[in-house]
């Protein structure tokens, strides 16, 4: 314990350093001079608190590893129940009770539940199509809410100047963030990891300003507005039809109610995360989704065996750009309203939380983390302000104690049977 | 000699760098059937002229013709697809991946990747995997893998792995094979087995065969042509009863008696 | 002398004052990616803290009634450093080494978690709003007629020049000159044979993550005063900036961060006063894309050989 005495000290003394100051005092506008003002009694007792604990901490520490190695381990699930979850007829029967609930649950619940719900299936969508580039083909994206402002502008401009639709305006935008995902990945995906990622992080905030700048075509920081929501094959979800349409309600000859839009836009969006599901998982037993995974392995040994690292990678990041594009359309016709300010880089970095947190390359991992993300901050609103610090914790936490996500993914493997 | 065109057709090869000219002036000729050692002390340069040949490095100066056809600095992915298939000295699988997917997506270029095909499962998709399928049996049985079809590759013992290395290039249907240090790391058994392995795949699938190697037994006792290179350059090259009794190679191995 | 001559003068002029302060933070950079072979991320957020602590000292010294510019200077400066090399050490030893080694996403998600919790940190602890200062060095030299159109080099920008100065010859004289610097130079070139030789190499690391932290201080004081205003997110473009100019320079070499940041500085600086202020963070983006494209290993790095 006395040879701890020396470290332990340092450390106490460096969290005084490192709070004492920046946390300790603070500075305030008065007019056009600048004042200190200290930050009150309770900063520093939290800081000599801080200090004490990271002092006792280091102290203790040989005492306290050996107490944490005596505490008994987690009891592990019973190997009945292992290999009961992997039979494969157990997976469909798992995944149909999970999408008949998501469809019988709006009916059951208010208005903004069924709101928040969708909030959280356009996250999904985006934590899935992240996967195909992240999980999947190992690229560290970090710019891939340019693709879903590509979307969502897409839409947004195509609906303002030539009064396109919402379904239109769904292929347009899947296909204009696919051919940005191509133009972009063309050039920059033979580039090594941390380069890739910052050369995508580049291209991410180039989009977010030139959107922001380029006023005479997108309004700049003004944003666009009155963008048309989505229709059942024309027949709209308000209470009065625009001129020559019909209304929902009308149609079905129900009372108007405005929890129908809502809900449609709800299915709507389930619909979309579950083709997204859909494709992923054909990907996956494809020529394509094995490249991946050797891709990710050695890329040298897929070169010698004449696979194009580079077109393979494009595949990748080009789908994965083709869903950002059709969440941002979604995104644009359920708020009705988009400008810059919603894709900045902090959303990519949520959305590659997901992704990691969920256990890079695994479906239901995204999907649980993409809910715990977009539901902890509803859920604990005094908490707000905290939001993002926690969330950056949160990140470095989770890479130190488990880099594999919560729900580790388990590929599927092709058999030889013989 | 006749007049034939070599298969693979090598002059002048110069490969530096920054200072260090680490092959010099290398020459070789591999004529289809054949099967050429190249061979040398350590630190010659081997590994390198192979790092050349298949598109790894571009070489600083000289030609390799493949089927007379200039392809000196292409990727090499594209030289892979022309025919021209590599093992690596490290053994270089896709260790987390099964053994018959590690054949799989060595048929990645031959297969139907066509996207809306794969989504949609369609004939011609299910077809596609299924003669790869087939194929790959094929080799895992000629291999004498087929039981650990699968098993995670990484899981099996260093000589199945060499022998699935070598499956995997087959399957990519190759013209020119050619193996870096296959006899590393084996027993001489495993040796034995491994010298009837590659005389078979030249006598009974028309392969040719290129390959660096310091197992001695092996490189006599089934090479058609060896070449020698000492520190960069090329030394000789001749049958291997020619080349064992030159006194140059003799040196270079030995040192001065 | 014609006009426009004296307009290019001060766009050069900005340029290399504010590329000199790109320069001191890409060190920080270079060296880390040098020695570990990864982005510190969070780099970009201790330069950020450097400012806040600048500010904090400088009212601090103002309101004891302290005049003198090179006591509120230095006292900045010293103060800024140490807080930020805590900083910079207490970063790598939480959130860096315990990730070493193995899948290189890892600790680079690590890093942008880092880097998000700093920026909050800092907002919580001072609020998001801009905070700023009253300019403390005014006046400066006027090249040109003292009538008319003149270029003028402001005595904040001389400061920014000398203090730069003084710190990259500090800098290179530790790299060169002592054992830990040779030491230093070692483990860039070579971490497991250095460890093998019997030196502390996380002491090392350590270290350079410490000195690159001091760097970012004294960019943090200087662009602090220069522009004087300051807020929570000034860390994420700088940090950025500063990476292009340490990749732009040639990634491990600290010749190659102090040379980009000044080219880019330049750019930056060219690009504003010619075309259009707004546009100035694209010229940085662009720059990275376009070296990475065409010649990743930058202007003084040497093109990196696969091993196969």
């Amino acid at each position: 314990m006395i040879r701890n005495l020396k470290p332990a000290l340092i450390s106490a003394v460096v969290v005084v350093i490192l709070s004492g100051l920046l946390m300790g005092i603070r500075l305030s506008q008065q007019g056009t001079s600048l004042v200190l003002v200290g930050a009150g009694a309770d900063v520093a007792v939290k800081i000599a608190g801080a200090a004490l604990f990271i002092f006792l901490f280091n102290l203790f520490r040989d005492h306290l590893t050996s107490l944490w190695l005596k505490v008994p381990a987690l009891p592990r699930t019973p190997a009945a129940f292992s290999i009961l979850a992997a039979r494969p007829a157990v997976h469909r029967l798992f995944w149909c009770f999970l999408i008949a609930a998501a469809l019988i649950w709006p009916f059951l619940t208010n208005r903004s539940n069924i709101d928040l719900a969708t909030l959280v299936l356009i996250y999904v969508m985006l934590g899935l199509g992240l996967n195909i580039v992240v999980g999947l083909a190992g690229l560290l994206d970090l710019g891939y809410v340019g693709f879903y402002a590509v979307g969502a502008y897409t839409y947004a401009l195509l609906a303002m100047y030539f009064g396109v639709g919402f379904w239109t305006g769904l292929v347009a935008a899947g296909a204009m963030a696919a051919l940005f995902g191509f133009l972009l990945g063309f050039p920059v995906l033979r580039l090594r990891g941390d380069y890739l990622a910052i050369v995508t992080l580049g291209f991410g905030e180039i989009i977010r300003i030139l959107l922001n700048n380029f006023t005479s075509l997108t309004n700049g920081p003004n944003g666009i507005g009155n963008i048309p929501k989505p229709d059942l094959f024309g027949l709209e979800f308000s209470r009065r039809a625009s001129e020559g349409m019909q209304t929902f309600h009308e149609f079905f000859g129900i009372a108007f109610n405005s929890v129908h839009r809502v809900m449609f836009l709800y299915f709507l969006a389930l619909l979309l995360v579950l083709l997204t599901l859909f494709v992923i998982n054909r990907l996956l037993r494809m020529p394509v989704g094995r490249a991946w995974e050797a891709l990710r392995e050695d890329e040298v040994a897929c070169r010698s065996l004449g696979i194009n690292p580079t077109a393979v990678k494009l595949n990748a990041f080009t789908i994965g750009a083709t869903f950002a594009g059709f969440a941002g359309c979604f995104f644009a016709a359920r708020q009705g309203f988009i400008s810059p300010e919603s894709f900045t880089f902090i959303e990519s970095a949520i959305i590659l939380a997901i992704v990691v947190l969920g256990g890079m390359g695994s479906q239901l991992g995204v999907i649980l983390a993409a809910i715990i993300m977009t539901l902890l901050p509803e859920v604990a609103r005094q908490f707000d302000e905290y939001r993002m610090l926690l969330f950056g914790l949160l990140m470095v936490l989770m890479m130190i104690w488990r880099p594999q996500g919560l729900l580790p993914m388990k590929r599927p493997h092709m058999e030889l049977r013989t | 000699m006749t007049a034939v065109t070599p298969l693979l057709d090598v002059s002048g090869l110069c490969m530096r760098f920054g200072g260090l000219l680490a092959v010099n002036e290398v020459a070789l000729q591999v004529h289809e059937g054949q099967i050429v050692s190249l061979i040398g002390p350590n630190g010659a340069g081997k590994t390198t002229v192979f790092n050349c040949l298949t598109g790894f490095y571009k070489p600083s100066a000289g030609s390799i013709r493949f089927r007379g056809e200039e392809v000196s600095g292409m990727p090499g992915f594209k030289l892979a697809r022309k025919g021209m298939v590599r093992t690596f000295q490290h053994v270089r699988l896709f260790k987390q991946m099964s053994v018959v997917e590690n054949l799989l997506v060595a048929q990645h270029h031959h297969m139907n990747t066509n996207m809306l095909a794969g989504l949609l499962k369609t004939p011609g998709f299910r077809r596609s995997e299924k003669e790869a399928l087939e194929r790959a049996a094929q080799w895992l049985e000629r291999t004498g893998l087929l039981e650990f079809a699968n098993r995670t590759a990484g899981t099996l013992a260093y000589g199945q792995q060499r022998r699935l290395e070598i499956a995997r290039c087959m399957v990519t249907r190759p013209t020119l094979l050619m193996l870096d240090e296959p006899a590393a790391g084996l027993n001489p058994r495993e040796t034995v087995d491994l010298q009837e392995l590659i005389a078979e795949l030249r006598n009974e699938h028309g392969l040719t065969i290129l390959l660096i190697e310091h197992d001695m037994k092996l490189v006599m006792g089934i090479s058609d042509h060896v070449v020698v290179i000492n520190q960069g350059c090329p030394l000789a090259a001749g049958t291997p009863e020619e080349v064992c009794r030159d006194p140059d190679v003799i040196k270079a191995y030995l040192g001065e008696t | 002398m014609p006009d426009w001559f004296y307009y290019l003068l001060q766009q050069l002029l900005n340029g290399l004052t504010v590329g000199s302060t790109y320069a001191l933070i890409a060190i920080g950079y270079t060296m880390v990616y040098g020695i570990i072979g990864m982005i510190n991320f969070a780099h970009g957020e201790v330069y950020m803290i450097g400012s806040y602590i600048a500010f904090i000292v400088l009212a601090a010294l103002a309101l004891m009634g302290i005049e003198s510019l090179p006591l509120l200077i230095i006292g900045a400066l010293v103060v800024s450093m140490i807080v930020t090399s805590a900083y910079g050490y207490s970063i790598e030893r939480v959130a860096y080494r315990p990730l070493r080694g193995g899948n290189r996403l890892i600790p680079l998600i690590s890093a942008i978690g880092m880097s998000i919790f700093l920026q909050n940190l800092v907002r919580l602890a001072q609020g998001s709003r801009d905070i700023a200062m009253p300019n403390l060095v005014r006046g400066g030299l006027d090249i040109g007629p003292s009538t008319g159109f003149h270029a003028t080099l402001s005595y904040m920008q001389i400061i920014i020049f000398v203090v730069t100065l003084i710190s990259m010859t500090l800098l290179t004289l530790f790299i060169t000159r002592s054992r830990m610097g040779r030491a230093c130079r070692a483990c860039a070139e070579d971490l497991k044979m250095t460890n093998l030789l019997g030196i502390n190499t996380n002491a090392i690391i350590a270290l350079t993550f410490v000195v690159g932290a001091a760097l970012a201080a004294v960019a943090g004081v200087l662009l602090g005063m220069y522009y004087g205003v300051i807020n929570p997110y000034i860390g994420f473009m700088a940090g950025l900036k500063a990476f292009t100019a340490a990749v732009l320079g040639g990634i491990g070499s600290i010749p190659g961060a102090v040379l980009g940041g000044l080219l880019l500085g330049v750019a930056e600086a060219l690009t504003s006063g010619y075309f259009s202020a707004e546009y100035k963070d694209v010229v940085a983006f662009s720059v990275l894309i376009l070296v990475l494209l065409f010649r990743p290993s930058g202007i003084l790095g040497r093109p990196e050989v696969e091993k196969v």
